[in-house]
């Protein structure tokens, strides 16, 4: 029993980000603007994050208080960085996904310049503080729930459950939300009625890259001891769970939470007695998720509802 | 002829503004972090393989080869309207049988090497044909499957090694048999120029040819403008699709046989995704999706690179060269509009002056 709940708590810790980027991609992708600079986003916010981290953990601010410090810096920066992809991709009608891939490659070569430039040697930016809770006062004493939610728990997770909805709410209950659906689904007749796409549409990526920026932070302060200019495709992998969720947040939760697992049993397989026995390659659960998300887009993918101007630059001139 | 250099010049010319400033916004970086060294260190990065003489020149020739086919892999996608960000999955699958081949099978020299690059390709089109058949069949976000398959790969990559061709003493693959070794350019003694240049020189030729002279290549093309206009034309697109993706694979693949059929050259086990698929994009990219682009794009990357590696005697790490390039795939992306900003900033100036 101890070993499902261990795992299960293993599980939020790449399904918090997954879902944390995804959000952001959620907007993004909704409003009409393909994404796939959210891998970039995330290494340049997780640098800024990690790097602000590793000048002011020695301060003694509380780590709690401390990772909202470094939550918040990689916000703003994960949103200036994604600026310049909104402003090519809708200001300047540039190709979304071109634009994209020059931030993905500025991103990790950035980060690696400055981290070597500065530290005089290694490109890693290694911290001491850790943050991960290992059981919350009173709640985690609630029976199945406690060790369910409350225990060896990072806050980051209750962030992003907190997102969630507000994610939710957002895109559908409030006229900003709305409104972003209907320009991602047909911005001229969004136009008619007097929407300012373009700025709508550069909200939309900023907030993209806020949540992508978080992202990045915390995919490294839950899953290392140290910054190293990658995030293992999460940032694809989000995209992908876009598609997998039909562009619509509660299956993409489900999804986080799928992939999560998949992910954890690269490196916990050796702790469950059936998988252990196959004597397996560790590869080849380190694939496993790569592999389903493939199987999955396939069955998935022939009805998808993506958003119908997704990845198409509106010109109103061409109304 | 005059008209037609003119025109070829037109075309070239966002390039050649998105690589000035590229290289100027690489410059400013450098100037930042340490003023002092910046400017011989740019020099340096600016000269390139020339720094060593014929050396130079041959290993600016030697790491061409691998990125100008991966170049041509996202580029002849391209044409399909396709984005094949998977050519370093690809390029994995190519080498390791292409390695297979060169370790395990006894063959005769002369044969064995050309056994190793056609296992190369057929494995790299096999990785292409897979993103392929999902795109076409499926509809799957070819973008999200290719890098999917490159993670696959590079997991896959590591067990086939261990299992088949293991040298466990190094933990990395084993040598290949000096029948399957690529032979030498001949034209650049001292450094390790082989005749991969040459072919990708070749197949640089051949994707031009296919694309613009032959009806398949129409076809792709097509396909790529409109998916539903082509289909009203009574194309097969969905076999388009499949087979664009499928030679894009093969040339991706190429590039990994072309890149480790060399003495002395294994595979690591430890994990990492090959970054010559990478700098295919930006070389398909900045050759404006145009094979022959590629060729000369691919041979400048390279050039850089070469810099990038001399540069680092004055501190500097090569990851500039990456900067560089990525502020140049920024600018030509929005180069369709860099002329609109001259004409707007050459207007204000004379208003300003009269």
């Amino acid at each position: 029993m101890s070993l499902i709940y261990q795992l299960i708590q293993e599980t939020y810790i790449p399904a918090t980000v997954l879902l944390m980027v995804a959000l952001g991609g959620m907007f993004s992708e909704r409003s009409g603007v393909t994404n796939i600079a959210l891998e970039g986003i995330m290494i340049f916010g997780g640098f800024i994050g990690i790097g602000t981290l590793a000048l002011i953990e020695g301060s003694g601010i509380p780590p709690q208080l401390l990772l909202m410090i470094v939550l918040v810096v990689s916000a703003i920066f994960g949103a200036l960085y994604a600026m310049l992809h909104a402003y090519a991709s809708i200001q300047l009608k540039a190709n979304q996904i071109i634009s994209a891939t020059a931030l993905n490659l500025f991103a990790p070569a950035f980060a690696i310049y400055v981290a070597r430039l500065l530290q005089g040697g290694g490109s890693q930016i290694q911290f001491t503080t850790r943050f991960r809770i290992a059981e919350v006062p009173l709640l985690s004493q609630i029976p199945i729930i406690g060790d369910l939610f409350f225990t060896r728990v990072f806050i980051s997770f209750y962030i992003v459950i907190l997102l969630f909805f507000i994610a939710r709410y957002i895109l559908n209950k409030t006229q900003f939300g709305l409104r972003i659906n209907a320009m991602g689904e047909n911005p001229q007749a969004a136009d008619a009625l007097g929407i300012n796409i373009y700025q709508y549409r550069f909200i939309a990526v900023m907030i993209s890259g806020a949540l992508a920026g978080m992202g990045g932070s915390i995919f490294v302060i839950s899953s290392s001891t140290e910054y190293a200019a990658t995030v293992a495709g999460f940032g694809f992998l989000a995209i992908a769970l876009l598609i997998f969720g039909n562009w619509k947040p509660t299956y993409v939760l489900l999804g986080a939470l799928f992939f999560g697992f998949l992910r954890i049993l690269g490196s916990s397989y050796s702790v469950i007695p059936i998988l252990r026995d196959l004597d397996l390659d560790r590869e080849f659960y380190v694939m496993l998720p790569y592999v389903f998300t493939l199987i999955i887009l396939a069955f998935f993918s022939k009805n998808s509802r993506a958003p119908k101007a997704l990845g198409q630059v509106y010109d109103q001139g061409k109304r | 002829m005059k008209t037609q250099l003119k025109k070829v010049f037109e075309l070239a010319k966002p390039s050649f503004i998105a690589i000035a400033i590229g290289l100027f916004m690489g410059f400013l970086v450098m100037l930042a972090f340490n003023p002092g060294q910046s400017i011989p260190a740019f020099i340096q990065l600016i000269l390139g393989g020339l720094n060593q003489g014929s050396t130079g020149l041959g290993n600016t020739l030697y790491g061409a080869a691998p990125i100008i086919l991966t170049g041509l892999a996202v580029a002849f996608a391209f044409k399909t309207g396709l984005f094949n960000i998977g050519a370093s999955g690809q390029m994995m699958m190519g080498a390791y049988v292409s390695l297979h081949i060169g370790v395990l099978w006894a063959l005769p020299a002369g044969i064995h090497v050309i056994v190793a690059l056609l296992g190369g390709i057929f494995g790299g089109m096999i990785w292409g044909l897979i993103v392929g058949l999902l795109k076409a069949l499926r509809n799957v976000n070819e973008v999200v499957t290719s890098i999917m398959m490159n993670y696959i790969a590079a997991n896959l990559l590591i067990i086939l090694i261990r299992n088949n061709i293991y040298n466990a003493d190094a933990a990395r693959s084993s040598a290949i048999l000096p029948t399957a070794i690529l032979p030498s350019l001949g034209l650049f003694p001292n450094s390790t120029a082989n005749i991969g240049f040459g072919i990708a020189v070749l197949i640089a030729i051949l994707s031009h040819v296919i694309i613009h002279r032959t009806t398949l290549g129409f076809e792709l093309r097509a396909t790529g403008f409109s998916r539903d206009a082509a289909l009203y034309a009574g194309m097969n697109t969905k076999k388009n699709i499949m087979t664009s993706f499928t030679i894009a694979g093969g040339f991706a693949g190429l590039a990994g046989s072309v890149a480790y059929l060399v003495s002395g050259k294994t595979i690591s086990i430890a994990y990492t995704i090959f970054v010559e698929g990478f700098d295919g994009i930006s070389v398909a990219l900045l050759g404006l999706g145009e094979p022959i682009g590629a060729l000369l794009a691919g041979l400048f990357l390279s050039h850089l690179r070469q810099g990038g590696f001399y540069m680092q005697i004055y501190g500097f790490v090569p990851q500039v060269v990456d900067i560089i390039v990525s502020v140049i795939i920024y600018v030509s992306a929005i180069s369709a509009v860099l002329p609109k900003l001259f004409k707007l900033f050459k207007k204000k100036k004379h208003e300003v002056t009269s």
